[in-house]
């Protein structure tokens, strides 16, 4: 056991601070955060600028455009980026979704065609699984999609959509064959968004921003090979992409928390109009301690999940359990700021703290135990796997 | 990094669990705490743990670390060993200054006073004297709240002398040994009072304050992962109950009420594994390589620790109790003794809510 850095993990760590301090825009550092999504055209430029110095694909393979070393150094990446607020990638479902599964599902020209354009920022994609009557019930998805010469023709409606607006590709889950048992219908698709029949709704969340969508599909013609795995194989393809999505996600997630810790921090220190320094308030000081505390469980646990990840090739149950208690730890940090800013977080627009970042994080934040896994599938997931359960379905 | 036990280490834990089950099954507890007039400790057992060279581990011949420790704070947590190894880990660095120290002898702690200071954090406010006459050390005062006194070969003692906070090691059979009834009986409490009784010197004045800070530290982080343990063997405990335990007409664990309930205790129970064996990293590490980690880092991970891992054991041994269901109500069940270590482990060193405010002042920096 040894939290230090390796000298060529430090190595990393060096070089990647510089490059951060050399390529982040002049006075970051000391910017008023942004309230709800980066612009598009900011994040695509920041992630075009991550792959020319290899940052966004640290562990994919070499001949892919990514670095091809073991999982801690995208730890480290996560921390540092955590550390100095940097932009998110404009990929994060290609990152963390569709990357990974097409590394292990898709053909050499499959990889070939899409995994660097990802990597690069060049193309955008979003996830077709959940359906208006198929949420975390992914098995009773009902998009069909059915062989028609040399393509598929799907038909059918998605929704929570993050992306999809402006996405290049779908990784969809349909249904192709209906006389199956309901998990043995399925395949998984990659489908070009700017097909003829694909039409994106935005759906305007609980913020007021648009960040998901719906995706309504009218005899979509996708080519006959882009499929991941065999047809019928969809729900083993979607397992791994479900599994990365908990799996990676566990440090993305803390790094965040980390950094909207340091906001909360600087917001409870700060004098409010009436003459209340927040952060002398014992009953503060004793929630931002908890959360701190779990922030602290959250990186540890991940630095467990990663050393097993290291030694064992595969995710372990670690991910569920650091998206189950980030969601909800998320929820008590975002209401803990607008208890902290009192009657002043009732405020919005342009008038309130920063630009009303704190009542869009707390809002935003009820989707955390929704999205990704609701909270109550991550409890079945981990009392039946994990803890060995029997089947409460 | 590594976030790893060795080979070595996991062995240990094999072992440990292995031994420990053996030797302390439900009804070799229960008997233990029930002995209305003993010590609730067995000396067969700590002969054989000594016979293992399992006490001592981290002193200069132990060939251990504070790591290796950690792991069989955790196995005895988890099978709710009644001997005073924690308070002996936490005793060791004081005890191999002892002129001819003996790292092995079943070891407790003495820092409360019975109107005084309860925790290691205001030794300046300690009334019981240490006195020097001819060269020979004196103690008069009482100290209590002492764990497992009534085990005790020796105690180390936190006292005032003419240079400030002291520490002393003395015999309990040469004062006054009042043993407590306590909730549980696996750890009783005692008051020592001390009457010019002779003592050995282990530190004084500027050597005592580092001695009393690792071991406070120590303290902390040791009875983190002695609470994972117990938090362990109640997630355990519970979800084999669940899986055989069966009401209209299903095995209870089929219920989302209840395997809900006990993924929450298994979600606690790994974070607190995680904060408690990063201290116990943190431990080892300013021990035995004092520039590595810095003293905040290290008090920072220590108090996280103690004030989570102390609440999860709590709340997974009332999660227990919950699916127990009746049973887990009986004396019967041994369900009772872990929640009873729970709670005192919670009080014992500082509460949640002490240590939090530690982890508060390091990030918002004091209160104004």
């Amino acid at each position: 056991m040894d939290f230090r850095d390796t000298p060529e993990e430090a190595t990393f760590r060096g070089e990647l601070r510089s490059w951060f301090a050399a390529n982040l825009p002049p006075g970051w550092a000391d910017r008023e955060p942004t309230v709800g999504l980066e612009d598009p055209e900011f994040s695509r430029a920041w992630s075009a600028r991550l792959f020319a110095a290899g940052y966004s694909g640290i562990t994919w393979p070499k001949d892919y455009g990514g670095l091809g070393l073991p999982p801690t150094y995208q730890g480290i990446y996560l921390e540092e980026s955590a550390r100095h607020d940097a932009p998110a990638h404009i990929g994060v479902i290609g990152l963390g979704m569709a990357g990974p599964t097409i590394l292990a599902w898709g053909t050499e020209e499959q990889k070939s065609r899409y995994l660097s354009r990802l990597l690069s920022g060049a193309e955008v994609w979003c996830q077709g699984f959940s359906e208006p009557d198929a949420g975390s019930d992914l098995a009773g998805a009902r998009t069909r999609a059915e062989l028609d010469g040399d393509a598929w023709v799907v038909n059918g409606q998605k929704v929570w959509s993050s992306y999809a607006h402006i996405a290049d590709h779908c990784i969809l889950v349909v249904r192709t064959d209906p006389s199956a048992e309901r998990h043995r219908g399925l395949s998984y698709l990659l489908v070009d968004m700017k097909s003829p029949g694909v039409v994106v709704r935005p759906l305007r969340q609980i913020t007021g921003d648009p960040e998901f969508n719906e995706i309504y599909f009218t005899d979509v013609r996708v080519p006959r090979d882009s499929i991941l795995g065999a047809p019928g194989e969809g729900w083993n393809v979607a397992m791994t992409t479900l599994l990365h999505e908990r799996g990676t996600l566990g440090f993305a997630l803390t790094a965040r928390f980390e950094a909207l810790l340091g906001r909360l921090v600087e917001t409870a220190c700060t004098t409010r109009p009436d003459g209340v320094r927040p952060a002398d308030d014992p009953l503060v000081r004793d929630r931002v301690a908890a959360l701190a505390i779990d922030l602290e469980a959250l990186r540890f646990t991940n630095y467990r999940a990663l050393t097993s990840l290291v030694r064992t090739g595969a995710p372990g149950p670690e991910g569920s359990v650091a998206k189950l208690h980030w969601s909800e730890a998320n929820q008590r940090l975002t209401k803990l700021a607008q208890d902290v800013l009192g009657p002043a977080s009732r405020v919005d627009g342009a008038d309130a703290w920063w630009g009303g970042f704190w009542a869009y994080q707390q809002l935003r934040s009820r989707g955390n135990t929704i999205e990704a896994g609701t909270s109550e599938v991550l409890r079945n997931i981990i009392a039946e796997r994990v803890v060995g359960l029997p089947r409460s379905r | 990094m590594d976030f790893a036990f060795s080979a070595d280490q996991d062995e240990l834990r094999a072992t440990a669990r292995r031994l420990l089950a053996d030797r302390l099954p439900p009804e070799r507890l229960h008997a233990l705490a029930d002995a209305g007039d003993g010590d609730g400790t067995s000396s067969a057992l700590w002969s054989e743990l000594v016979g293992l060279g399992w006490v001592g581990l981290s002193a200069p011949e132990g060939g251990g670390s504070f790591l290796d420790e950690a792991v069989l704070l955790e196995e005895a947590g988890y099978a709710l060993l009644p001997d005073p190894l924690l308070a002996s880990v936490v005793c060791l660095p004081a005890v191999t200054l002892a002129p001819k120290p003996d790292p092995t002898a079943a070891t407790v702690l003495a820092w409360a006073e019975p109107a005084g200071p309860q925790t290691f954090r205001s030794a300046a406010k300690v009334k019981t004297w240490a006195t020097r006459t001819d060269g020979a050390w004196q103690l008069t005062g009482t100290k209590s709240d002492i764990a497992d006194l009534g085990s005790a070969a020796q105690v180390v003692v936190l006292a005032a002398s003419e240079s400030g906070p002291a520490l002393l090691l003395v015999e309990p059979t040469r004062g006054a040994v009042r043993l407590l009834p306590t909730t549980d009986g696996t750890r009783r409490i005692g008051t020592l009072t001390l009457g010019g009784t002779p003592a050995v010197l282990l530190a004084a004045g500027s050597e005592a304050a580092p001695l009393l800070t690792a071991m406070r530290r120590r303290a902390e982080a040791g009875l983190a992962l002695e609470s994972v343990g117990i938090a362990q063997r109640m997630l355990d405990i519970a979800s084999e109950h669940a899986k055989q335990r069966e009401q209209f007409g299903r095995v209870i664990g089929t219920y989302q009420a209840v395997s809900h309930h006990i993924a929450d205790m298994y979600v606690r129970t790994e974070l607190a594994r995680s904060l408690a064996y990063r201290a116990a990293w943190c431990v080892a590490t300013i021990e035995t390589e004092p520039t590595a980690v810095t003293g905040q880092e290290v008090d920072v991970a220590c108090a996280a620790a103690k004030a989570a891992a102390t609440e999860t054991a709590v709340f997974a041994a009332e999660g227990a109790i919950q699916v127990l269901g009746g049973i887990g109500m009986t004396w019967e069940h041994v369900a009772h003794r872990f929640y009873k270590r729970a709670l005192a482990n919670e009080t014992f060193a500082g509460s949640p809510a002490e240590h939090r405010a530690t982890v508060a002042t390091a990030i918002l920096g004091a209160a104004r």
